[in-house]
């Protein structure tokens, strides 16, 4: 865009005219360059293409997740100058879309922190959007010689990892906490820095949770594959094989536990994630072996196998989910693991072997 | 609708006397956990807590303790195993973003 170059090279920087931060001419989201004293800063569009839903979408399945990713520095929105309010966000591309599409027809600085591609919420616990990277971007991109005001907005679940008063005295820039959500941004910015109540509130609402189910389901089909390795194994030799129904039967208790617990979460009476994962398996379970007619003298063996194990194995799978609900506290996940763990391994131990002894001996 | 966690087990901990009423925790803190009250910070709600330390980072008087950590049981089954301390790795996959 800017072919002519200018030459204010003021503190030993020779690069006015390049831009400050690195990024690809290919990527169809810069729409272009700004020129700041302190060299070029892409602007960023504030419209999702195709390309950028299909990278969510993909992402959100688990493929190419790790490296979904911006260079770290900083990007301007719209047509910003020197008095315009700076964003302050991760480098994980999902969370810089969803930033952008949010800023339309407003103009502002976005100062993007090296999170090696991984969102402002899970950064910030392990660190990486945190006080060291945040001080060292602001000098690294010269973002006091770029505005003129001494104020910074950062995404509010990036608290956990930045010490404000720190950021302060190391930069002299103030800390603004923003909202939870990126699409209160604008609504913050136009009422002066406030956030309400509201917009402080991490919420985790059904969309929320679903959109997380995919990721949780790729991995437990993919270690799902050996268990089928194993049951082929074994139907070699069985007396009774495993098929269809054993694998609607395992299916069902895989994806309750993955994505109708974690769905169904706040309805569910309980707790615990393993207790409320259980309980659904155990539905499923008792539902299914009842469809199936197994609750008959022949088959108590495999009914009660299966309803040992497949409660487990949801129980489990629920349990993981800790990880991505935004509300779970460590003491609390010890607490319930410390309980359930011993209960999970016991039974599917014991359900496995009624189930094996069902299907290997006459 | 609210999502409730167990009860009694976080950490949480303010200290009254090196408060200096400043607002910060109120502010920083996901799930409304401190309310302000004469010029002091207050625990509402503290099994609401989820440990995620921001309070205690961004209080300048460090006026707040909690063990901060991941709620996350992947993340502790893969410290118990590897012996380390649990961290939120969300390679391979499975995990918490
Ligand atoms: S951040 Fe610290 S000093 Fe400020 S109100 Fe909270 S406890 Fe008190
Ligand atoms: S640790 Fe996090 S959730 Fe708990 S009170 Fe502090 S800010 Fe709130």
């Amino acid at each position: 865009m800017n072919e002519e170059r200018s030459c204010c090279c003021s503190d030993g920087g020779c690069c006015a005219g390049e831009s400050i931060t690195p990024y690809d001419k290919k990527d169809t989201w810069v729409t272009g360059e700004i020129r700041t004293p302190q060299g070029g800063v892409p602007v960023a569009s504030t419209i999702l293409q195709f390309k950028d839903t299909l990278g969510a979408w993909k992402v959100r399945w688990g493929i190419g997740r790790m490296d979904y990713k911006i260079n770290p520095g900083i990007y301007a929105v719209g047509n910003p100058d020197h008095t315009s309010p700076v964003l302050v966000s991760a480098n994980y591309k999902l969370t810089f879309d969803t930033l952008r599409k949010e800023l339309s027809g407003l103009n502002c600085w976005i100062l993007i922190l090296d999170t090696k591609g991984i969102n402002v919420w899970c950064a910030a616990g392990k660190g990486t959007f945190g006080t060291g990277e945040l001080v060292r971007r602001i000098s690294k991109t010269r973002l006091s010689k770029i505005v003129s005001h001494r104020k910074i907005v950062l995404p509010q679940l990036g608290a956990p990892g930045v010490s404000a008063h720190e950021v302060t005295r190391q930069t002299g820039f103030s800390v603004v906490y923003g909202p939870v959500r990126a699409k209160d941004i604008k609504e913050f910015l136009n009422s002066g820095f406030r956030a309400t109540e509201e917009m402080r509130t991490v919420k985790f609402t059904a969309w929320d949770r679903l959109v997380l189910t995919p990721v949780e389901l790729v991995a437990a089909a993919k270690t799902s594959l050996m268990v089928f390795g194993v049951l082929f194994l074994i139907n070699l030799f069985a007396v009774r094989e495993f098929g269809l129904a054993d694998f609607i039967a395992y299916a069902g208790a895989v994806v309750t536990g993955t994505v109708i617990t974690p769905l169904l979460l706040p309805l569910i009476p309980g707790r615990a994630f393993a207790w409320k994962g259980w309980l659904l398996g155990t539905i499923w379970t008792a539902w299914f072996v009842w469809l199936n007619g197994w609750f008959v003298p022949g088959f108590l063996l495999l009914a009660i196998g299966y309803l040992l194990v497949l409660p487990s194995l949801s129980a489990f799978l629920a349990m993981n989910f800790t990880g991505s609900s935004t509300y779970t506290s460590f003491s609390g996940v010890i607490k319930e693991m410390k309980a359930a763990l011993p209960l999970i391994v016991l039974s599917s131990v014991a359900g496995i072997v009624l189930v094996l002894i069902k299907s290997l001996s006459a | 609708m609210k999502h409730k966690y167990l009860k009694n087990v976080a950490t949480l901990c303010l200290s009254a006397e090196k408060c200096i009423g400043c607002g910060r925790c109120a502010q920083v803190c996901p799930h409304g956990v401190f309310g302000m009250n004469e010029k002091k910070a207050r625990i509402k709600d503290k099994d609401r807590c989820m440990e995620c330390g921001a309070c205690a980072r961004n209080c300048p008087e460090n006026a707040i303790t909690v063990d901060a950590g991941v709620g996350c049981a992947a993340a502790v089954i893969m410290g118990w195993l590897t012996g380390s301390e649990p961290s939120c790795d969300c390679s391979g996959g499975g995990g918490c973003c």
